[in-house]
């Protein structure tokens, strides 16, 4: 197997250090990693653009999505294959033991025979973290009920890191359900915990939990919380878009309201501050609109393709195939 | 221990030999009870919302004839963090041991999150100690921050 990546220079010390760290670990939630070792990450993850070497030949990712997924699913069996691995797994748990009360402990035992590395979606939140107690495989988690989405985070974190260069000192804003949201509670936390400061613009009836709050300020976060996003959009460096959902509303006129309020257009982000990026975790329906694609600012395309370097860079990191 | 103690501590009977759990949270001392798991015997007599100088009020528990394990103390932390507890012989005080939460819950509480993969599948509950008094804790497994108000016993 080659030894490892050929782009960019050879590892620094802080990098190997934290690729040591992670040879045969799991990837379960982003609260794991303290900030600096986000941010060796996010450079380790750099040498991951464009081809790489078969790092994975011969090795093979089993993806147990226990729940529907498109785009984690597919980004993952991607990020494998084009590393030369290959991918077994189900995206439909109907089809497999758990409908029969087989525990997912055991059915992690039984899986880890046929894999080297495991990716999991599940509705339970801390399925994760038991799957990965029931396995000596490295897991990643891809997502557990309304807990974590990590590589969602970690992706989001990157694409921010390459637009504006830095993923601490900024102001971000986070727009839409921030009740129910797991790719923005992720991110909210994350960005806290890199000394990023918050604007929360949401409808009274989607604002971020009270628990979700009481954590930010347990990290000493700096955060304002808004309905209004005219004030806010000039002030912030990142706009993160969220979906909301009209099942969320017992009145669909509320959701109608909301949803036209909360509506992004090309002349809505023309008023942002220069080199404001617009993010979003997709798939969107009406809080973006079309016309807004070809404007610079738009990275939520691109969230979608840095999602196949992160996961590349991580499973090659968890096999040990970085050196 | 202060007057104002010493007063509810005549409230209840003095107990010749066995185990004093004092200042336990208000309303935990059959969940202790429970906990500690009284064998058949010995005799637990069980004090309510009495007034406490320490904490406004509190929970008592006398067990008769019975000495609490070491193991069982620190499981004990969880019911008020405030806990002490005391060793009669002879009508007196041989030694007296304050709880501490461990660092790590283990197999005790119950994770209040509903959709926690705990409530559903066989695995052992754990929760880390986040902050002391008022304790918080986190499910190791939902992640979840949980104050003492919320904890189940399992």
């Amino acid at each position: 197997m080659p030894g490892g990546v050929t782009t960019g220079n050879p590892l620094t010390a802080i990098e190997s250090e934290l690729v040591e760290r992670m040879r045969g670990s799991d990837i379960i939630s982003v609260r794991q990693f303290r900030p600096d070792e986000l941010r060796t990450l996010l450079g380790i993850v750099q040498r991951f653009e464009g081809d790489t070497p078969p790092l994975l030949l011969g090795k093979v990712l089993g993806a147990l999505f226990f729940e529907p997924s498109t785009r984690t699913r597919l980004s993952f069996e991607s990020a494998m294959l084009r590393l030369g691995g290959s991918v077994i797994g189900f995206a439909d748990a109907g089809i497999t033991s758990a409908t029969k009360g087989e525990t997912l402990q055991d059915t992690l035992r039984i899986v880890e025979n046929y894999c080297d590395v495991i990716v999991i979606r599940h509705p339970r939140e801390g399925a994760a973290r038991a799957a990965a107690e029931a396995t000596t495989r490295p897991v990643v988690n891809g997502g557990d009920g309304a807990n974590q989405h990590p590589t969602q985070t970690l992706l989001d974190l990157y694409t921010i890191q390459r637009r504006l260069g830095r993923v601490s000192g900024l102001r971000i804003g986070f727009l839409g359900d921030l009740k129910y949201g797991r790719a923005a509670h992720s991110l909210v936390e994350a960005a806290a915990m890199l000394g990023n400061e918050l604007v929360l613009v949401a409808p009274p009836s989607l604002r971020l939990p009270s628990r979700r709050l009481e954590e930010l300020a347990a990290l000493g976060a700096t955060y304002e919380e808004t309905s209004e996003l005219g004030p806010t959009l000039p002030t912030v460096d990142v706009l993160y878009v969220t979906r909301i959902q009209q099942e969320r509303f017992a009145d669909p006129l509320d959701f109608e309201r909301v949803r036209n309020a909360y509506q992004i257009d090309r002349e809505t982000v023309d008023r942002g501050k220069e080199g404001m990026i617009v993010m979003h975790p997709l798939p969107r329906v009406n809080e973006i609109h079309p016309s807004v694609d070809a404007s610079p600012r738009a990275a939520y395309f691109e969230q979608a393709k840095n999602g196949v370097t992160v996961r590349k860079a991580l499973l090659a990191l968890l096999m040990g195939a970085v050196s | 221990m202060s007057t104002g103690d010493r007063r509810t501590q005549k409230q209840v009977a003095a107990l010749r030999s066995g185990t004093v759990v004092d200042h336990l949270n208000p309303g935990m001392a059959l969940k202790a009870l429970q906990l500690i798991g009284l064998p058949a015997d010995a005799t637990a007599l069980i004090g309510v919302n009495l007034s406490s100088a320490k904490m406004g009020r509190k929970d008592i528990l006398k067990l008769e004839n019975f000495e609490i394990q070491p193991e069982q103390v620190e499981r004990l932390a969880v019911l008020g963090p405030k806990a002490s507890v005391c060793y009669i012989r002879d009508y007196t005080v041989v030694r007296k041991v304050q709880v501490r939460l461990p660092e790590r819950i283990e197999a005790l509480l119950r994770c209040p999150n509903p959709a926690c993969i705990t409530n559903h599948d066989r695995i052992t509950t754990r929760f880390d100690v986040e902050r002391q008094g008022p304790t918080l804790v986190r499910c190791h497994y939902c992640e979840r921050l949980i104050s003492e108000d919320e904890f189940v016993l399992l």
